[in-house]
């Protein structure tokens, strides 16, 4: 597969990602994305007809653990964290 | 007690019998950091409450209450582990300042045996690099050159454990941040198999591929680490019931008629003269101990590194998208700014709070997973990540472990690396198929080289089938006890 790697599309995937950039950045991913990919293109050489992708690499019986209420960590000391709260809630610029 | 060469048995033993108390040995190891950290920038942050802690144990000591089995055994921790009261930021102005409301589960665990936390190690920025150069810190040294890295991702780590501020450290490694650093370094590093250790509170990189571990002085300590930090958790439900066996005490170093696995693909082809050396001394070594090498093929190890880079940008771009400037870490200053649109909000939080190299692979794991690519990339790479893990079953139908080199070189000079990313990646060929299959590997410090008039290690990577950390580790102490291992051992790092 060849990979058009342009300034739309550098442009279209840093909005996927939710990440600004500046003109310069895109300059570099530029290259850097081509170079990256192209030699990220043997892979499509091998055969994997029939094989089912491998997601996570120990096959691991998953299990929960029993439903019940314990103390954790208490929403004040989660808000904390925040760069912003206003008593029990996160606080976000208006954006409506 | 000689605290730079003590032990965790000769420690632990000199505390509980009161020879040495352990805010001695605290004030000991803070002091070191003090006094000489200042040339290696290892430590993002130095407990305050060390001491404290230290005391608390020293009191149970002397009311004959229970102490656990690591008590006064001082762990320096990788930034990228939640630790309680702490600052854990993954070495990125994303989390400068996030103080956690808990512990990683490898924290508590330790904590929970005694162990006393004496401060946070430099990394690369959320674990992506192999320098320690992308640290919102500023850059990490290495110990026996200064103008060398100390490798990565987990370099603070192994810098810190090298030159003796700690008497032990976690790191983590996702597709060879334990082992290359302790190559660099010349200390132990051991990463567990997938779902050995639990990764509750370990900020998350790509989490398929990332397991905890020790980097410390012995593949004894390494193993008694590993006793207290596996084993199953609550809160991770990937973590395995499988038992979590005494491995300390069951290290002999008798490898006699033991197959050791060396892979085709690899050994023909290690491009630097001092490795190769240093791998085919470590054959030799192996075979005087009565272990006969077997000759494996796993041809796929030869796609290990873009399987790696796409399965890791990939799930590092799913995984970073928590990082929102809401709920904690960094938030734009722009957001007093009255016609700001929501997404203007996330994008310039997460454009301003991540540096270059998480933003790039932010956007090629975003490539990789977008709509109409999906299948080429990300999922093409999984599908062969599942044959490459039956190379190596197959392998191991041949072979007790596996044997081969960590790095393609010793430890690089600063900012050689930095310019060209891919070639930086390629460094990584090596290590990234344990991580890509879930296998138990470690580096083991071997032999040495000089350049410009500095000692530079060399560690001999060991991989072992899913769960064999204790036949790992025994093979481990096996070449760890043989020569040119045991002079190196006797070899003092610059700053130490």
């Amino acid at each position: 597969m060849a990979h058009e790697i342009n300034e739309d599309l550098i442009k279209h995937i840093a909005r996927l990602a939710k990440l600004t950039i500046s003109d310069e950045e895109i300059s570099n991913y530029m290259p850097h994305m081509k170079k990256v990919l192209n030699h990220f293109s043997e892979l499509e050489t091998l055969d994997t007809t029939d094989i089912e992708p491998l997601i996570t690499p120990v096959d691991l019986k998953s299990y929960l653990r029993e439903d019940r209420a314990e103390k954790t960590i208490s929403s004040e000391e989660l808000l904390k964290c925040a760069p912003s709260s206003i008593g029990q809630l996160f606080q976000v610029p208006p954006v409506i | 007690m000689d605290l730079l060469q003590a032990d965790f048995t000769s420690l632990t033993e000199a505390v509980r019998n009161k020879k040495i108390s352990a805010v001695e040995t605290t004030q000991f190891f803070l002091n070191r950091i003090e006094n000489l950290d200042k040339n290696l920038n290892s430590f993002t942050h130095v407990s305050t409450t060390a001491l404290g802690d230290a005391q608390l144990i020293d009191q149970k000591i002397s009311q004959g209450d229970h102490i656990g089995p690591l008590a006064g055994v001082v762990f320096g921790i990788k930034d990228l582990l939640c630790t309680k009261g702490m600052p854990s930021t993954a070495a990125s102005k994303m989390l400068r300042g996030f103080i956690p409301p808990y512990d990683a589960t490898v924290v508590s665990r330790l904590k929970n045996a005694g162990a006393i936390i004496i401060g946070k190690l430099n990394q690369d920025e959320f674990a992506m690099g192999s320098s320690t150069e992308t640290s919102v810190y500023g850059v990490c040294h290495n110990p026996w050159d200064l103008a060398r890295v100390p490798g990565g991702s987990s370099g603070g780590s192994a810098a810190a454990q090298a030159a003796r501020l700690t008497m032990a450290t976690i790191g983590t490694d996702t597709g060879g941040s334990i082992r290359q650093p302790a190559s660099f370094c010349g200390v132990v590093g051991v990463k567990p198999t997938y779902g050995r250790v639990s990764r509750y509170g370990i900020i998350a990189y790509a989490s398929s591929l990332d397991q905890a571990g020790p980097i410390v002085s012995s593949v004894k300590d390494a193993a008694l680490t590993l006793e207290i930090i596996c084993g199953q958790d609550a809160y991770d439900g990937t973590t395995s019931d499988h038992l979590v066996e005494k491995f300390s005490q069951n290290l002999n170093g008798n490898i006699k008629g033991k197959k050791i696995g060396v892979i085709k693909e690899f050994i023909h082809h290690i491009p630097d003269a001092r490795i190769a050396e240093s791998f085919q001394q470590a054959r030799e070594a192996v075979e005087h101990l009565g272990a006969e090498i077997v000759e494996v093929s796993i041809p796929l190890t030869q796609y290990a590194v873009p399987m790696y880079y796409l399965i890791s940008a990939s799930e590092a771009s799913s995984n970073f998208a928590r990082y929102d400037g809401v709920k904690y870490g960094y938030r734009t200053p722009h957001d007093k700014s009255s016609n700001l649109s929501l997404d203007d909000f996330y994008s310039l939080s997460r454009g301003e709070g991540f540096g270059a190299e998480v933003k790039r692979r932010i956007m090629l794991g975003t490539y990789a997973l977008s709509a109409g690519y999906s299948d080429a990339f990300y999922l093409k790479a999984c599908k062969v990540r599942r044959l490459l893990r039956q190379q190596f079953l197959d392998a191991f139908e041949k072979c007790d472990v596996i044997m081969g080199p960590v790095t393609t070189t010793p430890a690089f000079k600063l900012g050689e690396k930095s310019v060209d990313p891919l070639k930086n990646y390629l460094n990584d060929i090596f290590t990234t198929s344990t991580n890509l299959c879930g296998l138990p590997g470690m580096s083991v410090p071997f032999s040495s080289t000089t350049e410009e008039e500095h000692i530079l290690p060399i560690g001999i990577q060991l991989t072992a089938p899913h769960f064999q950390e204790q036949s790992m580790l025994n093979f481990g102490y096996a070449i760890e006890n043989t020569q040119p291992a045991k002079d190196f051992r006797k070899l003092k790092p610059y700053v130490y």
